[in-house]
């Protein structure tokens, strides 16, 4: 029988440790999840046992208009706050790349400040802010309602969106800008033609990571959110306050799935290079 | 070629960055048609004079004329020129006919005269059908013929090239050099170089200048350059070279001794100099200018052109180097001091085979050394 040669120096998935590390990080990150999936299609009020595959919570969830409206108002902030934070971060970033100017070295770091700050805390400063310093107007017809929420939500998630950006921006090398001015081209010119679709594979990036933190936010939201808008995870918490029934795992199972899918179909639109985006910049 | 005529010209142009001057006082003029080659060490301005003249940076004093109009304020996209970035800036997004039309669709030239005329220029740098493919898909040779024709195609009056081949491995550096050359001839543009590389500088350009801590040194010929340098700085920057400090002897009309404390004999000229008596002044020596001969007895070899005991000194030879086409050695003389020699390698079985530890005989012509007062 011929023996085994020992690993080599990089084949980590043949030590031991290694396996077990792997096996631990995957036991503690995705049974959970799959716990929570499997248990939806559970036939019994209680999650504990297994009693056999139904479809009956994703048919009462849809039918739960309460919980549908939350989703609604979930989407609809994502989706603005989005908007908003990658216009937000993207500008931002470009002016801590492109300029030196007095006062760049506070803005910075006031930039990393809502990442760096704890959740509760923002909470709570939206919460009196909103209420004192800035009300926002009650009975507003929907989704204007939901302003203070999206001003919340844009206030933390545009900096992670502008981090995203500048990442990009320092594998952009500055002679790509000069030849296009020294070919012809304006400063609007240049920036459209070759500084954005250098940036564009981190606009994305900063755009799937602020619709998630926008669409998962809990602390925040539950501080600046009103009886008239409440959103998916602050419904599910009130709904997991009573017990945990498998409604809430189902409603959680199709935010899972609407997250991957939507991170699936951004990956698939860049193409290959989206996976090393701001990573690497153009190969020598 | 007929009466040169001047297309640019720095006058007394200063550049500072904070109290730093990197370009101090230059001025200068390229004359259409030229070759022009900014030579001289990194940190020495020239890059900082070229990108002026592209209008990336603005000089703090002096003006600068293209075709006699001063275009020191006007920005780069809207002066006559073009630039072969250092490294090269192709638009990675578009293709290789994309990179090279945006010039002309920036301009709005017409979709026929474009299309016409980026084949033209593909064509001129030899990447006929290679329009459609992607920079990532060309090799660092073929990103340069690409630069070279997005740069080309907008005819501009003087074309502009950062380092051109320092990216480029040693085989392809040579033929680039060769095409840059031809290429030049063919499109009749004036070209401006900046390099740190003398050879390349020798090599490519008809015009040189060279640089030192932002201050012009020396415009010349290639030639001239080599042969006639104008200081220490140019001297030694430009080759090899063996430079004596020594003070003037005798100086004849026909004739010149330098007595130089590092060498046991007087230095015999051919030519007389024209400095003060008994001031300090260099003797500079081209390594291939001096004679290396087997020590048979103790009379120096004479070259019939200066007298007996002057221009020839015995030595030991300390180093020596085979570079395939030549052999350098370094030759110790009385005092210590080394001496560059550089000998040609004429034959496949050199009779005079030098050994190292051997003692020889240096000599050299009376024309052969330079003499420099600074």
């Amino acid at each position: 029988m011929i023996r085994k040669p020992p690993p080599g120096p990089l084949e980590y998935l043949r030590r031991w440790p290694m396996r077990l590390w792997l096996t631990a990080v995957g036991i503690f990150l995705y049974a959970p999840l799959i716990a929570l999936m499997a248990f939806s299609f559970n036939d019994s009020r209680r999650n504990i046992v297994w009693k056999g595959f139904t479809l009956d919570y994703y048919d009462k969830l849809f039918h739960d208009s309460a919980l549908l409206e939350a989703f609604a108002n979930s989407l609809t902030i994502a989706a603005a706050s989005t908007v908003l934070s990658v216009a937000l971060g993207a500008m931002a970033a470009l002016v801590l790349w492109r300029f030196r100017f007095p006062g760049k070295t506070a803005l910075d770091g006031a930039l990393a400040l809502p990442i760096v700050v704890p959740e509760i805390c923002m909470g709570v400063a939206m919460l009196v802010f909103f209420a004192r310093v800035l009300p926002w107007p009650q009975d507003l017809p929907w989704p204007l309602n939901l302003g203070a929420i999206i001003i919340a939500h844009v206030s933390f998630s545009f900096p992670f969106v502008a981090v995203v950006v500048r990442a990009r921006m320092a594998s952009f090398n500055r002679e790509m800008e000069e030849a296009a001015r020294d070919l012809g081209a304006g400063e609007f010119r240049t920036i459209a033609d070759v500084i954005l679709p250098h940036m564009a594979p981190s606009l994305v990036a900063g755009a799937l990571l602020a619709f998630t933190l926008s669409l998962d936010d809990f602390v925040i939201t539950f501080f600046t959110a009103g009886p008239d808008t409440v959103t998916f995870p602050v419904k599910v918490y009130s709904m997991v306050r009573f017990s945990v029934t498998p409604e809430v795992n189902a409603a959680s199972t199709v935010l899972i799935v609407l997250t991957v899918l939507l991170t699936a179909v951004a990956l698939k639109l860049q193409g290959p290079s989206a996976a090393t985006a701001g990573h690497g910049g153009e190969k020598p | 070629m007929s009466q040169a005529k001047p297309i640019i010209t720095f006058e007394n142009v200063t550049k500072r960055f904070g109290k730093l001057a990197a370009v101090d006082d230059v001025s200068l003029t390229v004359n259409e048609g030229e070759f022009f080659a900014l030579l001289g060490p990194s940190g020495c301005g020239k890059t900082t004079l070229l990108r002026m003249l592209a209008g990336f940076e603005v000089p703090t004093e002096g003006r600068i004329l293209i075709d006699g109009q001063d275009v020191s304020n006007t920005p780069p996209n809207k002066r006559p020129i073009n630039m072969v970035f250092q490294s090269y800036a192709v638009f990675p997004h578009m293709t290789v006919a994309d990179n090279v039309a945006y010039g002309l669709v920036v301009d709005k030239v017409a979709k026929a005269e474009r299309d016409r005329r980026v084949e033209e220029a593909l064509s001129l740098v030899q990447l006929d059908g290679l329009g459609g493919r992607k920079p990532d898909q060309l090799s660092g040779g073929q990103r340069q013929r690409v630069a070279l024709a997005r740069a080309l195609v907008k005819r501009p009056r003087v074309l502009l090239l950062d380092e051109p081949l320092s990216a480029l491995d040693a085989k392809l550096r040579a033929q680039m050099r060769t095409e840059l050359c031809t290429l030049q001839e063919k499109v009749g543009i004036t070209f401006i170089m900046v390099t740190h590389d003398q050879d390349e500088a020798l090599a490519l350009a008809s015009r040189c200048a060279v640089m030192n801590k932002g201050v012009l040194q020396q415009v010349a010929s290639p030639n001239d350059l080599y042969e006639f340098p104008s200081s220490r700085f140019v001297a030694d920057f430009i080759g090899q070279v063996n430079l004596f400090e020594g003070v003037l002897a005798v100086d004849e009309q026909d004739h010149a001794v330098i007595r130089a404390p590092d060498l046991p004999v007087d230095l015999f000229l051919d030519h007389g100099v024209t400095g003060a008596r008994g001031a300090t002044l260099w003797a500079a020596i081209r390594p291939e200018k001096i004679e290396l001969h087997k020590k048979t007895g103790e009379t120096p070899p004479n070259l019939g052109d200066a007298p007996a005991g002057t221009n020839a000194v015995a030595g030991v030879i300390r180093h020596e180097a085979y570079l395939g086409g030549s052999s350098t050695y370094e030759v110790e003389i009385a005092g210590g001091r080394r001496i560059k020699v550089q000998r040609s390698n004429l034959t496949r079985w050199d009779q005079e085979d030098f050994a190292l530890g051997e003692t020889v005989w240096l000599c050299w012509h009376a024309c052969s050394p330079a003499v420099l007062l600074s």
